[in-house]
């Protein structure tokens, strides 16, 4: 079935055909036509952001929390380039995003026309691939391969740039199954030897652990569940990445909580000391590993993940398994029961005596006030009065990105936006509306820093215009905390530029924008507060001015193995001498 | 788990490859590098050397198979074992690329370079380098009264040795292709 229609509407009808129901985007010279076919058509929502970085973040939060690839649509010029930083992000998380740019028409191309901007070599290295369509009889096929694409194997953002002349071109409409994809197909399923030696590993390790991560989410719902069954069966402990969480319910009786720089030092001291390392979807990244030479000495390590590069790119394994999380599982999981279900029993009774000896140091304890409120504090508050609802969470980027992940508790997948890879300020208050205009009537949460929060904060007026109720939690300490934090251990206490001067008045900024603002200074408040915040049918700016000088911990210095973790007591006698990453 | 001989810990042996990855030796590796001719192909690999800091020593592109819009990219590189296969690995995920071959490790390739060697002279050196590019197996394809274009064909080795000798005999000029290679035998 092939039908001649405008590039315009080619684009239109390949994002239905694909079964995109919303796009995030901002209008411009360049995609004109493709605003004129929007305009004059009912299936797609288009959601209007206030900058294009935004836009991008939005289509993560879609993506992230629905498991669909997110789209945007920006302009030529300024508007590729205000993308890059959303582009990055999502390559560096493995977020799925097709994105659209305009460009100036292509007999303009090279002649530093008006908003022209090489869209394509600037996107290249900050995208999964990118097209320039110079032709409208591919275009059509060119997005049918961009989904393609931005889907299988490892995900990714794709960006496909349009010379407005393609746009007004008349061509030919390829159907998505017309389009030929053959020339991409990563493999999925792993090797069944090596999977049969990984299930030899598990029947006789003595202090397995999985060590779980983003490729786990990624690979879809099924992924989640198998990895549970597999982990409750075995009952051998399980800690994440920052990526990974939710994937293993934080109420789980196998849960150690996340590990790595600021995790739990339970996590944490078993990956040093186990001997069988299951990685599933994970990649290494320096954040967990902290010093490669020392990272857990005495372990197997078996690494399971979809991209070739990423096995033995920081750490060399000893088993490697090329295939996507779910499929391998399911092959695991047949063959070990297959083999009679086997686990080292006693072994693993004696790896759980040390494990809970570990806990037992209670490594997320902070002194707690009467008069000012801990950040620690509020999370403990916003989880127990937002438990048991399916809650949405995305966050910013600092302390309390981490405080969320230790404190916070998640029980299912695809519940828990945060920038990971590329760790971009600015990224959780537009993620948490993509994340909003998926799950309408969902709890969606920005567990936010005030100056994380105001790199994004043109955005009200999206959430507003679009009805999006999201609830902005800032755990306000006029401070850059995690930059004040390493001033703090490893340069004498010197805060360099590490404060928010002049921050707005939150509440009377809320109410400007038709929200509604809240200020809370005392613990004793607190929960009432929390609980108009959630309660409330609107978005809510929820300023919670939190103690100043708090850090977190537990914390690896950079540079520094597992077992030379940071707790909060050992603080003060922290002399400074760690790498500075 | 020592039944399976694995031995354990962050410097081991993988179970299944018996190269020596943690060799710290740098050596010289040539790759063969399948790809669609499209735009910005040579800009995805040659980007990806330079933005993961990669070196390349020699590069050589052009289509092979016009029909289908293959071209072969043949890339001499240095690394350690590791990097070497961290490179194959990352070149193996760019979108159009088919196939990625590490000819030093996986093959003896034939490896052969073309030159061009501009030498201006008159009398005995003038003589001495035709002499010389005959001993080479060079051809003359430009000549005057003071000066040759020499070209030859060889390893890089051969070419290195000619311009050794012919840098004392007036050399003006040298455009080098770059390597292309080929695996030795039937497959």
């Amino acid at each position: 079935m092939s039908r001649q229609m405008t590039g315009a509407d080619m684009v239109v009808q390949a994002l239905k055909d694909q079964g995109v129901e919303v796009i995030f985007g901002y209008p411009g010279g360049a995609v004109l036509p493709i605003y004129d076919a929007i305009f004059q058509q009912n299936d797609i929502r288009h959601i209007l952001v206030r900058h294009e970085q935004a836009a991008i973040h939005m289509a993560e939060g879609y993506a992230r929390s629905t498991g669909k690839p997110g789209c945007a649509l920006v302009t030529s010029g300024p508007g590729a380039t205000n993308a890059v930083t959303g582009l990055t992000d999502a390559l560096m998380d493995s977020i799925p995003l097709v994105v659209f740019s305009g460009q100036v028409p292509t007999f303009m191309i090279g002649t530093d026309g008006f908003q022209e901007a090489d869209t394509v070599g600037i996107t290249r290295p900050c995208t999964k691939h990118n097209w320039l369509v110079k032709d409208t009889d591919k275009l059509a096929e060119t997005i049918h391969q961009a989904f393609h694409v931005a889907t299988s194997g490892r995900p990714g953002p794709v960006l496909i740039d349009l010379p407005k002349d393609v746009q007004f071109a008349t061509g030919t409409y390829t159907g998505p199954k017309q389009a030929n994809t053959s020339n991409y197909q990563p493999k999925v399923k792993g090797d069944i030897e090596a999977i049969t030696k990984l299930v030899e590993l598990i029947e006789t390790a003595e202090r397995p652990i999985f060590y779980t991560g983003g490729g786990v989410v990624n690979s879809g719902p099924a992924a989640s569940q198998l990895m549970c069954e597999l982990v409750d069966a075995t009952g051998f402990p399980i800690t994440s990445t920052l990526m990974g969480l939710g994937s293993y319910p934080a109420s789980g009786k196998h849960w150690l909580g996340m590990l790595g720089m600021h995790g739990l030092y339970e996590a944490n001291l078993a990956m040093h000391d186990c001997d069988l390392m299951i990685n599933l979807g994970a990649r290494f990244d320096d954040r967990i590993t902290g010093r490669v030479s020392d990272f857990s000495p005495k372990s197997t390590k078996v690494h399971v993940d979809i991209d070739a590069s990423s096995i033995n790119k920081i750490v060399r394994v000893d088993l490697p398994i090329v295939g996507d999380v779910g499929h391998v599982l399911e092959d695991v999981l047949k063959v070990w029961k297959a083999r009679g279900r086997k686990v080292n029993k006693e072994g693993l009774a004696k790896w759980w005596a040390k494990i809970d000896g570990w806990k037992k140091v209670k490594c997320l304890a902070y002194t707690g006030s009467e008069t000012v409120i801990k950040p620690q504090y509020a999370l403990e508050r916003l989880e127990a009065l937002t438990k048991g609802r399916d809650r949405y969470i995305t966050t910013e980027v600092g302390q309390h990105q981490m405080w969320a992940a230790q404190f916070l508790g998640f029980e299912a997948p695809n519940r828990w936006m945060t920038s990971g890879g590329l760790g971009t300020m600015g990224y959780g208050f537009p993620a948490s509306i993509g994340v909003q205009i998926a799950h309408p009537d969902a709890l969606v949460i920005n567990v936010a820093g005030e100056a994380s929060w105001l790199m994004n904060m043109q955005e009200m007026g999206t959430a507003t215009q679009f009805r999006t109720p999201v609830k902005q939690f800032i755990l306000n300490n006029e401070r850059l905390g995690m930059v004040r934090q390493w001033q703090d251990l490893l340069h004498g206490g010197r805060y360099s530029q590490s404060w928010s001067e002049s921050l707005p008045d939150f509440v009377k900024l809320a109410e400007a924008f038709g929200w509604k603002g809240i200020m809370v200074s005392d613990p004793k408040d607190l929960d009432d507060a929390i609980l108009e915040m959630i309660n409330h049918d609107g978005p809510v700016l929820f300023d919670c001015l939190v103690e100043k000088h708090e850090n977190c911990f537990p914390m690896i210095p950079s540079g520094k193995p597992h077992n030379e973790m940071l707790l909060a007591a050992d603080a003060a006698a922290f002399t400074s001498g760690a790498a500075l990453v | 788990m020592a039944a399976l001989n694995i031995k354990k810990g962050a410097t081991s042996h993988s179970a299944y490859d018996l190269r020596d990855f943690h060799s710290e030796v740098e050596r010289s590796h040539t790759l063969a590098v399948v790809v669609d001719n499209e735009a910005g192909v040579l800009a995805r690999v040659i980007g990806l050397f330079s933005g993961r800091g990669y070196n390349i020593d020699s590069l050589t592109v052009a289509e092979i198979d016009h029909k289908g819009h293959r071209s072969r990219i043949t890339i001499v590189t240095r690394g350690t074992m590791a990097v070497i296969d961290q490179i194959k690995a990352q070149l193996g995920r760019i979108v159009p690329v088919h196939q990625v071959i590490d000819l030093t490790t996986e093959a003896q390739p034939v490896e052969r370079e073309l030159a061009l060697f501009k030498v201006a002279g008159t009398g005995e050196k003038r003589v001495e380098a035709l002499r010389l590019a005959d001993i080479f197996r060079a051809n003359v394809v430009d000549s005057t009264l003071e000066s040759f274009v020499f070209e030859i064909t060889g390893t890089p080795d051969k070419i290195d040795a000619f311009a050794e000798l012919m840098r004392p005999l007036g050399l003006v000029d040298v455009a080098r292709t770059g390597v292309a290679a080929l695996p030795r035998g039937a497959a």
